[in-house]
């Protein structure tokens, strides 16, 4: 059967996949950050999944203002790097799973989540820039990925304590397919940023780390911060990090704490990173 | 819907919701159309004339053709979608935020650096009360 061993939480700024595709990974600025997944793509070379449930949130790229979908499922063979107004970005084409994915979804929603299925996507930056993070620049990603995609551009996201629901379903899910596949649930987005207005350059820093502390030791309580504590005290674009409770949701109530890596700034965001692993 | 909404009282924040989403739909619509390399030749070729082909409000048209960043947010843009008019213009993310705080790129670039704008005072919008 196919299992879920560990977790990862990643923010996903656009300026780092830029630095990652023009080769600043080493400057002043950026070197500090991807010198923070040093660790981390050493993990997963070894960790090694079969496959990647990725929770992200599109940048109104595959959604625009037609279609919002709360919670949408990629069911795709593959999805293509977007075009996002600067031309592709230069990674690999996404792999998906079908199967798996196929299964996921009637699961879900057979366990009282409606979601939206997805049969062709473009992926933007909340996707390829965590897998950037975590496998740098291979000529192919190493596995394939299942996508989530959460609406947080139009309030109101998805309140935490249902990410966090939808993570245990995700489990479910995961655990009843036949095959025997070690998946890895990516939660992206966040941290502390605002991106919009005269508050723009928010950071909370304290806010940021007592966030992780929940999520990682007591998430039943931390998933049920509302959502007005995350537009005032991490940002309006804050509210990205609900998505991190879809990945904690998955795992188990009892995880170990791999890595924690946190920075400011990357262009107008705090970088937040965690590697967890059931317990 | 409340007249007032518990999210409205964060300074300098303009939370985008279902009502703003409502009235900012055909601006952001022509925001968005922006990704595509076609679309943004049509507007440079005429802009006018492609602003016209979204049914947008004469605020909104005239914030969008003159880049009045703020407004633009404050008349129903959202972020994700100004910043592809930005980017048409040359603007990036940061430099933005440096517009939009009035601050300008290089000082808003020091305060990211130097662990970006502070919480505490930017919580409530009394807080900014004797702001000038």
């Amino acid at each position: 059967m196919a299992r879920i061993t560990s977790g990862v939480a990643c923010s996903h700024v656009p300026a780092l996949g830029v630095a990652s595709d023009q080769g600043l990974t080493n400057d002043d600025y950026y070197g500090p950050i991807f010198k923070g997944f040093e660790y981390s793509r050493d993990w997963i070379a070894k960790e090694k999944p079969d496959v990647i449930f990725l929770v992200y949130n599109d940048h109104c790229t595959a959604f625009d203002a037609r279609v919002i979908p709360t919670f949408a499922l990629g069911c795709a063979a593959e999805y293509t790097p977007a075009d996002e107004g600067w031309g592709p970005r230069p990674v690999p084409v996404v792999k998906g799973h079908q199967a798996l994915s196929a299964h996921i979804a009637q699961s879900l929603i057979l366990d009282s989540f409606d979601l939206t299925i997805i049969n062709e996507m473009e992926v933007d930056h909340g996707l390829t820039v965590p897998l950037t993070m975590m496998f740098d620049r291979p000529d192919e990603w190493p596995c394939p990925v299942v996508p989530l995609a959460v609406n947080v551009v139009q309030y109101p996201a998805p309140l935490g304590s249902r990410c966090y629901a939808l993570g245990k379903s995700i489990r479910k899910a995961i655990e009843s397919f036949p095959e025997d596949l070690k998946v890895c649930v990516f939660g992206t987005g966040g941290m502390s940023h605002q991106l919009q207005h005269e508050r723009a350059g928010l950071i909370n820093a304290k806010w940021d780390e007592e966030f992780m502390n929940l999520l990682v030791n007591d998430p039943e309580t931390g998933s049920q911060k509302e959502h007005i504590e995350y537009l005032r005290e991490a940002g309006s674009e804050g509210i990205e990090l609900v998505m991190w409770y879809v990945m904690r949701g998955a795992l188990n109530e009892n995880v170990e704490e791999m890595h924690r890596f946190y920075h400011v700034p990357a262009s107008n965001t705090a970088v937040g990173h965690l590697i967890l692993e059931n317990r | 819907m409340p007249k007032s909404k518990i999210y409205d009282d964060i300074p300098g924040t303009i939370v985008f919701d279902s009502d703003k989403a409502a009235s900012g739909y055909f601006l952001n619509q022509f925001c968005i159309s922006l990704r595509l390399q076609e679309n943004r030749d049509a507007y440079t070729a005429d802009r006018e004339a492609y602003i016209d082909k979204f049914p947008m409000s004469p605020e909104q048209r005239e914030a969008a053709l003159n880049q009045e960043w703020n407004r633009l947010l404050e008349l129903g843009g959202n972020i994700y979608y100004t910043s592809k008019l930005g980017a048409y213009h040359g603007i990036n993310f940061q430099e933005l935020a440096g517009l939009m705080t009035n601050m300008g790129s290089t000082a808003y670039r020091a305060m990211m650096v130097a662990g970006g704008r502070g919480i505490e005072g930017n919580r409530y919008k009394s807080e900014w009360q004797d702001k000038d």
